[in-house]
């Protein structure tokens, strides 16, 4: 179970997908509007990057090398049609807020990279925690950018008021400019800090090595053939 | 002081007298007139403005290069020429509050997170002014003075009301604090002109295609009081002769200067007769500024010897 521990610590804090990897900006840019958006987004992905990795894994042996991207892309898009048919049943409300951004995470490149990267060439338990990791990791990203964009935009954080009466909401906040300048005024602290842990000596060694995005996995790759 | 000091270089030796700070304070003498008039014309609260967006966005360069531990650069008046401009693009009826929003975000994301002066990408002064504009459009867009509602004549000229052309040509109409007084605006200029800090082949290509393309498409046909309020209404002249024409902003090249000021008269002329507002100077120039690095890059002269060559 060490495993799944260091799994779930990789996709939060170590290569998160959003502040540290980079993956899956068009979702981070649009639908974080609000915290509660972002929570929604990061636990609906969450759900089908767990799932999706799960069953990739399990069929990384049935699965030919020369179509696999078009069977990774069918698994997901299941699950993405089955939890966008649960979300409109049972949270319409979070349906209608994201819209077309349900359907369209059949193409979020974290999925596709983690498919890639990890769940094809790792056993299913790993697969399944490194998918809740990254997924988590997502959803801590999507709901950091969300709350500031809440609280500066209208002065409240899950639709509480937050600011006093006075406080005149900064409206570029939640419209399109103000998710750029969250998300690389966050990016910045983020690697601000990571730089000063770096210089103490503390070992945090986030994305050594690494390439691109595909060879993140330091740990999995170790020994084998990256590609 | 540095200039006393002995120090050996290679060429090219910068014989001119012009440096950055000179530059920047003529800027700033030729902006007088125009402040003088804003506050002269809309009370005290347009001094306040001025006064609070320059204090602002000098202490934000201060305090930045402090912090970072870079060299000091608030002498050389680039700041204050940045918040006099902001403050001359407000409402004459904004709270304080909103010059330090603006200097803030002009200085510090635009202009010292990119590195600096010479290294902003967009006009700084704009760029807070179009952030303030997106963010409280309501305060930014009230142009009350002395209890008097009223559109600015751009506004009304939009609604296909009638304007005086001489007020708006004197300045005696609502507006931002600097925008309004076209003569103001020109004494500056001609200040600018005259000691070589600007030429006229921004602002006059700028000017000249807005002009042609009002002409053609303003549907106004050839109706020289509709032209001319379009010459004298918003920050057309401001924008032209002030921001236009910024040295870090704008391209190096003379083919360059005017293939932009064409492009910034076309921009700002779609975006005033077909866009939903009025006015469309701040726009058109940020705009503009990121298109600057192409235009350098296709009018760059060829070196000697190379013409032949295809590239």
């Amino acid at each position: 179970m060490n495993k799944a521990a260091e799994r779930l610590y990789n996709g939060i804090v170590k290569e998160n997908p959003t502040f540290v990897l980079m993956l899956g900006m068009c979702p981070t840019l649009a639908v974080t509007t609000s915290a509660m958006n972002g929570v929604g987004m990061g636990l609906t992905t969450m759900v089908i990057l767990a799932m999706s990795n799960m069953m990739i894994s399990a069929l990384r042996k049935v699965i030919p090398d020369g179509v696999r991207m078009p069977a990774y892309i069918v698994v997901v898009a299941s699950f993405v049609t089955i939890v966008q048919f649960l979300l409109e049943g049972y949270i319409p409300a979070l349906y209608d807020s994201l819209g077309l951004y349900i359907p369209l995470i059949v193409v979020n490149c974290i999925i596709l990279g983690r498919a890639e990267s990890y769940a094809s060439k790792n056993p299913v338990i790993p697969s399944l925690f490194d998918g809740i990791g990254m997924g988590l990791g997502f959803t801590v990203g999507l709901t950091c950018i969300g709350a500031v964009r809440e609280l500066i935009g209208s002065g409240k954080i899950f639709g509480f008021q937050i600011m006093p009466d006075s406080y005149e909401p900064v409206t570029i906040f939640i419209l399109a400019p103000g998710a750029f300048l969250v998300l690389s005024m966050l990016v910045a602290i983020q690697n601000k800090v990571r730089i000063n842990a770096e210089k103490k000596g503390k070992e945090t060694k986030i994305g050594t090595g690494c390439t691109g995005s595909c060879e993140s996995c330091g740990e999995s790759c170790k020994g084998g053939n990256t590609k | 002081m540095n200039e006393k000091k002995m120090s050996v270089s290679t060429n090219p030796h910068v014989r001119s007298s012009m440096r950055t700070d000179k530059i920047m304070l003529l800027v700033l003498i030729a902006l007088l007139p125009a402040s003088v008039f804003g506050v002269w014309h809309f009370g005290l609260n347009a001094l306040v403005i001025i006064l609070v967006s320059v204090a602002t966005c000098v202490l934000t360069e201060y305090l930045y290069e402090k912090l970072m531990h870079k060299k000091i650069t608030i002498q050389d008046c680039s700041a204050a020429v940045t918040g006099l401009l902001l403050a001359l693009n407000m409402p004459p009826s904004a709270p304080w509050w909103m010059p330090v929003i603006g200097g803030v975000f002009a200085i510090l994301i635009v202009k010292q997170l990119f590195g600096g002066l010479g290294q902003n990408f967009m006009n700084p002064a704009l760029a807070g002014r179009c952030f303030l504009l997106i963010s409280f459009t309501g305060r930014m867009t009230d142009f009350t003075y002395d209890a008097f509602t009223g559109a600015t004549p751009l506004a009304a000229l939009k609604a296909g009301e009638s304007v005086n052309v001489l007020d708006m040509f004197l300045g005696n109409t609502a507006g931002t604090i600097g925008e309004t007084s076209v003569v103001a605006i020109v004494i500056g200029a001609i200040i600018l002109i005259w000691f070589e800090v600007i030429d006229l082949r921004i602002p006059g290509t700028y000017i000249a295609t807005f002009a042609v393309f009002v002409l053609l498409f303003g549907g106004h046909g050839l109706d020289f009081n509709y032209l001319a309020a379009q010459l004298c209404g918003g920050g057309l002249m401001l924008g032209a002769f002030f921001m236009a024409t910024d040295y870090v902003t704008s391209p190096i090249t003379k083919t360059g200067q005017l293939v932009y000021g064409c492009i910034l008269g076309i921009l700002t002329g779609i975006f005033r007769v077909f866009g939903s507002s009025a006015e469309g100077v701040s726009y058109a120039i940020i705009f503009g500024n990121l298109l600057v690095p192409l235009i350098e890059r296709l009018t760059m002269p060829k070196a000697f010897g190379k013409e032949g060559k295809k590239a």
